[in-house]
């Protein structure tokens, strides 16, 4: 298909979704380098929150270097044409967040959900719409509901006032059809002026080329990590996909060379780890499991004894969703117990 | 002895105390099977607001009086039917008004919406101090606090708690829809029960819906941040006698793994599956409101019977 001349928004996760691979430890001195370097390289919209959303400050997804409203308040000042968004669960977070987000300047909200149940999100997309923001509806692990199931959840969304509409491939486990499939679906069914979106994990390599399926059938909006750096494998690596789209006539409106700067001075640096596919993150994607679990399964792994990949793919078959992190740990705990191993008194 | 168990229960109808339930839906409906079972207490009306609710057609067939007009349908017949206790199983929105009806007139009302208008009563915690007090009104906190709470002041009780943090996961299934408007609704009412009730000094109350099916069993999970190292063998025990006590009126109600102890973090992984009077069996979540709110009743209706028997016949 030639999509040359169409014009997309690409939205930067690092900050964000990165803060899983770093256990939320990125500190504001980082934030505040990366942001301005993903300003400076063109990156139109960075997310800037806890790994999990505002409100994701806790013993169960791990307490931040800094609070959300300190992030907002160090990167939004330091920017000069980029925008910055949040990330909200309702369950984790609440209006009050979304009310703060908001006073330090925040201009998208993006309400995530498990894909099957968006109308949890009605009261804070009737929120984000009245504070007059560009407001998001975030159908999380995506791959778990069927087309038309997944647009029955879209419209509720954008009856409450979404005006951006997201496929969420959490587990990084869709392939080009199932994307398409899905966006294709999305742009018939809901009004022709919502936009939509997708966002990518890496765990099958998929992230481009899910990303440009994904503006084929009709999304304008990507989410892509510059680095590469989220959670599982990362997310759409942005400077590979904004080289692709160079090449295919894409317009982002980010500079390919400013971008691969940022990603290889600032990004992998801080990195604590090589975010890449290995035999977990490969798990995730084939399993269909929430990529934020990938840190979580190998300290339980560290601790129990029980390979990670043996627990991502226990964690698939009980068809956890994502915010249950809680559960790993006892879910290795179970499976030890069952093979035996656990001393009584652990 | 058919006969005798007859007798006994015919002696024992005459000692319980009236009750009404506000609301027909499936936590009204599922109390009255509760209360019907009860040796203290006796569902004696229902009310509603939905003239074709299922709840309203079983109330009816199991010999409850019921009507469509909602608490205004009750209030005539609260005297002559001598109703003592009401459950106000409505919604927040509903609750003040529904309170302050019944309480002019006497019937101590038990709140199971999210109003929390009266005090937080989670009955192994603190219902004993309700009862010292008398209140009219009391409020059932949420699922997640009724199921967590208990094991927040377990750990509280032996040692100071900095942080209480309690994550409830749901089957999609057992989530109607006011809680699903008003999540926020939950997060922050559970928190406040964590601290006020729980005796952390901070609370958090995380909420997750889980749509799998079949539907999964209601799984609590609650870290608790001490201030000093946690005494393990303490707060083991005591951990272990709480489960014992919920267990009383939650069967079901169990410790799946746990403590952990990490540092300063202590954490306990339960399991709360419902007893399956009306309401399927993974919906531990509704069934441990019920299951506290007839506790709850059962304590007052004590406290009323004992006071009834002080009075010239």
């Amino acid at each position: 298909m030639n999509l040359e001349g169409i014009q997309i928004k690409v939205h930067d996760m690092s900050l964000r979704d990165g803060m899983h691979p770093k256990r939320h430890q990125i500190t504001i001195a980082q934030m505040q380098a990366i942001s301005r370097g993903l300003d400076e390289a063109g990156c139109p919209l960075i997310e800037v929150t806890h790994g999990d959303g505002l409100g994701g400050a806790s013993v169960n997804y791990g307490f931040p270097a800094a609070s959300d409203e300190e992030y907002l308040r160090a990167v939004i000042p330091g920017l000069k044409q980029a925008k910055v968004s949040a990330l909200l669960l309702p369950g984790i977070g609440t209006t009050d967040h979304l009310r703060m987000a908001r006073d330090c300047g925040v201009s998208t909200i993006r309400v995530a959900t498990h894909c099957t149940e968006a109308d949890v999100s009605e009261q804070h997309i009737t929120l984000g719409r009245k504070l007059g923001m560009d407001t998001v509806g975030f159908l999380m692990m995506a791959h778990m509901a069927e087309p038309a199931k997944l647009v029955e959840q879209a419209l509720l969304m954008e009856s409450y006032g979404a005006n951006c509409l997201y496929v969420t491939d959490s587990a990084g486990y869709m392939l080009p059809e199932d994307v398409r499939a899905r966006v294709a679906l999305l742009r018939e069914k809901c009004r022709p002026e919502t936009e939509l979106g997708f966002h990518g994990h890496h765990n099958l390599a998929m992230g481009v080329a899910n990303s440009i399926a994904a503006i084929e059938a009709g999304a304008r909006r990507i989410d892509c990590a510059c680095g590469g750096m989220g959670a599982g494998a990362g997310n759409t690596p942005m400077e590979v996909f904004v080289a692709v789209c160079k090449r295919m006539g894409i317009e982002t409106g980010v500079d390919v060379f400013k971008i691969s700067d940022v990603a290889e001075d600032l990004v992998t640096p801080i990195m604590d780890f090589p975010v890449r596919i290995d035999r977990n993150s490969l798990t995730l994607g084939y399993a269909g499991v929430y990529s934020s679990f990938l840190l979580f399964a190998r300290r339980a792994e560290a601790k129990y004894g029980v390979p990670a990949r043996e627990i991502l793919i226990e964690l698939g078959r009980q068809r956890m969703v994502g915010g249950q992190e809680d559960l790993i740990e006892d879910t290795a705990m179970t499976m030890v117990r069952a093979r035996g191993l656990l001393p009584a008194n652990a | 002895m058919p006969s005798l168990d007859s007798l006994d229960g015919d002696r024992l109808d005459m000692e319980k105390v009236r009750c009404a339930l506000i609301g027909s839906g499936n936590i009204g409906t599922d109390l009255m099977f509760k209360l019907q079972r009860s040796p203290l207490l006796e569902p004696v009306w229902m009310v509603g607001i939905d003239p074709n609710s299922e709840g309203l057609a079983l109330a009816k067939k199991q010999g409850c009086k019921t009507s469509d007009q909602g608490v205004d349908g009750l209030l005539p017949h609260v005297k002559a039917d001598r109703i003592q206790i009401a459950f106000d199983a409505t919604s927040a929105y509903a609750h003040k008004e529904n309170s302050d009806k019944l309480t002019r007139l006497g019937v101590r009302v038990i709140d199971l919406t999210p109003a929390a208008i009266g005090p937080f009563c989670v009955p192994p915690v603190n219902l004993r101090e309700h009862l010292g007090k008398r209140e009219m009104n009391v409020n059932m906190v949420s699922c997640g606090g009724q199921a967590t709470i208990p094991m927040v002041y377990a750990v509280s009780r032996v040692q100071a708690v900095k942080y209480g943090e309690i994550i409830a996961t749901v089957a999609s299934k057992s989530v109607g829809p006011g809680t699903r408007k008003n999540i926020d609704e939950f997060t922050r009412t559970t928190a406040s029960g964590v601290e006020k009730v729980g005796g952390a000094k901070q609370g958090k109350a995380i909420i997750i819906i889980n749509p799998a099916e079949p539907p999964m069993i209601m799984r609590d999970t609650v870290h608790c941040l001490t201030e000093e190292l946690p005494r393990q063998e303490e707060v083991t025990r005591s951990v272990q006698e709480m489960i014992l006590e919920v267990q009383q009126y939650v069967p079901g109600y169990r410790l799946v793994n746990g403590p952990v102890f990490d540092g300063h973090r202590v954490t306990l992984f339960l399991q709360v599956e419902g007893l399956g009077d009306y309401l399927p069996k993974y919906a531990g979540n509704l069934d441990i409101m019920t299951a506290s709110a007839t506790r709850t009743a059962e304590m007052f209706a004590e406290q009323l019977l004992a006071s009834a028997a002080m009075e010239p016949a």
